[in-house]
């Protein structure tokens, strides 16, 4: 441990860096938050109001609109969040690393 | 002496659990005069219950400190963290009870899962990683990071403890009911047997064996239910159309299954829902605390990322496995209630299914596997239900050990060894408690429960714990009257809700005062325009210290500096 956390915290905070990649990542969780509100909301809402839509037959058999909708939002979720631990984990996660270290030179 | 006692207790307490199995079954044998015992499945909980013992043993030898007690030393990887968080969350009332909603109403089942799962990508994006790097143990660590200890994490822990309460019944209750149902075992033996187990889990290998119990739960759980809906679409040539086209014809519904039906009443009371579920998932403390397990942010986010993956794949399942109870269950008489009248096209109507259309999953075991499988899903159900119970039990036991004892009581002058022995202490009295509350509640109607489980959680602990640590201008005044009035309200309004005010409580239809089922549209408003209002009129001096301490816990929490480390093993 070269220098307290104090210390390390009150370089950080001046350290315009910083700020980029807070402003980046909570741009991208909270777009990202918006986008399956959305989606499961605009899912839902379309079972109150407007249930036929998803009742319609598909390609002219059994299988409705609404199978695939519902499949989708399921998978909608797994690929949102995979999408934000992609960028999360990899550019985010070495800046986070450059950020610390800067400081703690 | 006490530490002779102290390593032979797990094994008592064990060898008490299995005697009375063995005396249950005896009893039901000599008062049926005929054996209706699933041999199989007691044979594979049996198998079940010995290894996940063994692993305590083992877990047991590993928890020395705190932090092995509550988060496994931080050594768990997010793959296995998924899979726990996968385990801990899909509970024998999702996997039977949506099967069976499918199998009773088609579509509808859908709508419902689809609900269930939206709530993680929220976890993640929001809350995840800054609770990792904030916390230690527990969701009240974040929430008094920067705000006054003491009252906070009363706050916290009375919203835990009420969640896990609500939760834990719901669990019981059901549990009693459905092992009744799958080994032929009186009620209060399998309430009694479900609690002891859990006290011996939890008190002796804390979060290390909790988390095992969980990720074999859930492996057995996403393979049991794999190799159902594989049998079932490969009876149609893997063609979901084909198995779409049959249950339409067969069921009574027809085509009405296909498409979405009763299940949404009124708008309202659906949004209500949608955000108890959405954001009750990120307050549930026995979720939360899972976070802790892992070694830092990134694996906190990949655990989300293979729990959202394996849920995900689980409802999916689900919804297979109700269409497949259709179409093979459906015209086939040995499923269904002696007196049950089938319609001319020779199906049965889904709610004269023995055991309710609840058992769907369980009947269609048997169709596609014979009874060796139907003991293996039976013996799965049972341990589903072990594994969630164990997470809530550890959650309300942390929460009673490390806020309300260490924090509260001892003002952080507890040693580890003292918090630990009162985190034990604590796991033995949920337990026992929950065995009783399971016992008296019998009779009643806990459909509720789990909501209103998640309504708190939604109106109480994610507002204070999202306000503290997105908004600067949070403080104690605000999170405590503001939390406390989001627990209030959802509490209120769910009892003066139709469900419980009427079909619960036993009052007239139409007397409710609160028109809608979940309250969380107006609890969650409430709490957070509470904690916004009240923080603003906060004047005091220490309201302003905590204004100014955002920004050290903003860089902490954003870059996880001064987080909480993996202890070394």
């Amino acid at each position: 441990m070269a220098m307290d956390q104090g210390a390390l915290v009150e370089r950080v905070k001046h350290d315009p860096q910083f700020h980029e990649l807070v402003r980046k990542r909570s741009r991208l969780a909270w777009t990202l938050t918006a986008l399956m509100i959305a989606i499961y909301f605009g899912f839902v809402l379309t079972v109150a109001f407007h249930k036929e839509i998803f009742a319609q037959s598909l390609f002219g058999g059994v299988m409705t609109v609404g199978i695939p909708v519902g499949i989708g939002v399921i998978l909608a979720a797994f690929v949102l969040t995979g999408l934000y631990v992609a960028r999360a984990n990899t550019t985010f996660d070495d800046m986070t690393h450059e950020i610390i270290e800067r400081a703690g030179k | 002496m006490l530490q002779s006692l102290k390593r032979a207790a797990p094994w008592v307490l064990a060898g008490v659990t299995i005697m009375m199995a063995g005396q249950a079954l005896a009893a039901n044998i000599e008062v049926s005069g005929k054996s209706d015992l699933n041999i199989e499945a007691i044979a594979m909980f049996l198998l079940f219950v010995v290894a996940t013992l063994g692993i305590t043993k083992w877990a047991a030898g590993r928890t020395k400190s705190a932090s092995d007690f509550y988060t496994a030393g931080g050594g768990i990887t997010g793959f296995q963290n998924g899979l726990a968080i996968a385990g801990d969350y899909m509970s024998a009332a999702s996997f039977l009870g949506i099967s069976g909603l499918v199998f009773a109403n088609g579509y509808d089942g859908l709508i419902y899962s689809v609900g269930w799962l939206v709530g993680w990508p929220i976890v993640l994006f929001l809350i995840a990683e800054r609770l990792r790097n904030l916390g230690k143990y527990t969701f009240a660590d974040v929430a008094a990071f920067r705000l006054a200890p003491t009252p906070i994490r009363v706050l916290s822990a009375i919203g835990t403890l009420v969640v896990v309460a609500f939760y834990l019944i719901a669990q019981m209750v059901g549990a009693g009911k459905l092992i009744q149902t799958l080994f032929g075992m009186d009620y209060l033996y399998a309430v009694v047997i479900v609690g002891l187990l859990m006290i011996v889990y939890v008190a002796f290998g804390g979060m290390v064996a909790t988390t095992w119990v969980q990720i074999i739960k859930a492996c057995l759980l996403l393979g049991g239910a794999s190799f159902m809906a594989l049998m079932v679409l490969a009876k149609f040539n893997f063609s979901p159309e084909a198995m779409f086209q049959k249950a339409v014809e067969i069921h009574p519904q027809a085509s009405a299954i296909m498409g979405p039906g009763a299940l949404v009443k009124d708008p309202i009371s659906m949004i209500s829902l949608g955000l108890a579920l959405m954001f009750g998932t990120a307050g549930l403390p026995h979720i939360l605390m899972r976070f802790f397990t892992v070694s830092d942010a990134k694996a906190a986010r990949k655990s989300v990322f293979y729990a959202t993956g394996f849920i995900g794949y689980f409802y999916i399942l689900t919804f297979i496995i109700g269409f497949g109870a259709i179409t093979l269950l459906l015209q086939d008489p040995a499923y269904f209630k002696a007196g049950a009248v089938a319609a001319a096209n020779g199906s049965f109507s889904p709610a004269d299914m023995i055991g309710t259309g609840n058992m769907s999953a369980v009947h269609l075991s048997q169709a596609v596997g014979g009874s060796l499988f139907l003991g293996f899903i039976s013996a799965v159900a049972f341990a589903t239900i072990l594994a969630v119970v164990a997470g809530l039990t550890l959650a309300g036991a942390t929460a009673i050990s490390h806020d309300l004892y260490a924090s509260v009581i001892a003002k952080g002058r507890a040693s580890d060894g003292n918090e630990v022995r009162i985190s034990r202490i604590a796991a033995v009295v949920i337990g026992l408690i929950a065995i009783f509350l399971g016992y008296i509640f019998e009779k009643q109607n806990v459909a509720f429960m789990v909501g209103l489980a998640f309504a708190i959680a939604a109106s109480c602990n994610f507002p204070v714990l999202a306000m503290s640590i997105f908004w600067k201008g949070t403080t104690t005044w605000g999170a405590l009257i503001g939390g406390f009035l989001g627990l209030l309200s959802a509490t209120v309004m769910v009892i003066l809700s139709p469900s419980v005010w009427e079909l619960t409580l036993g009052h007239e239809k139409g007397s409710a005062l609160f028109p809608y089922d979940n309250p969380a549209l107006f609890s969650m408003s409430i709490a957070f325009l509470g904690i916004w209002l009240f923080s603003t009129l906060d004047r005091s001096a220490r309201g302003d210290r905590e204004r100014a301490a955002f920004l050290d816990q903003y860089v902490r929490s954003e870059t996880g500096i001064g987080a909480s480390g993996a202890t070394a093993h």
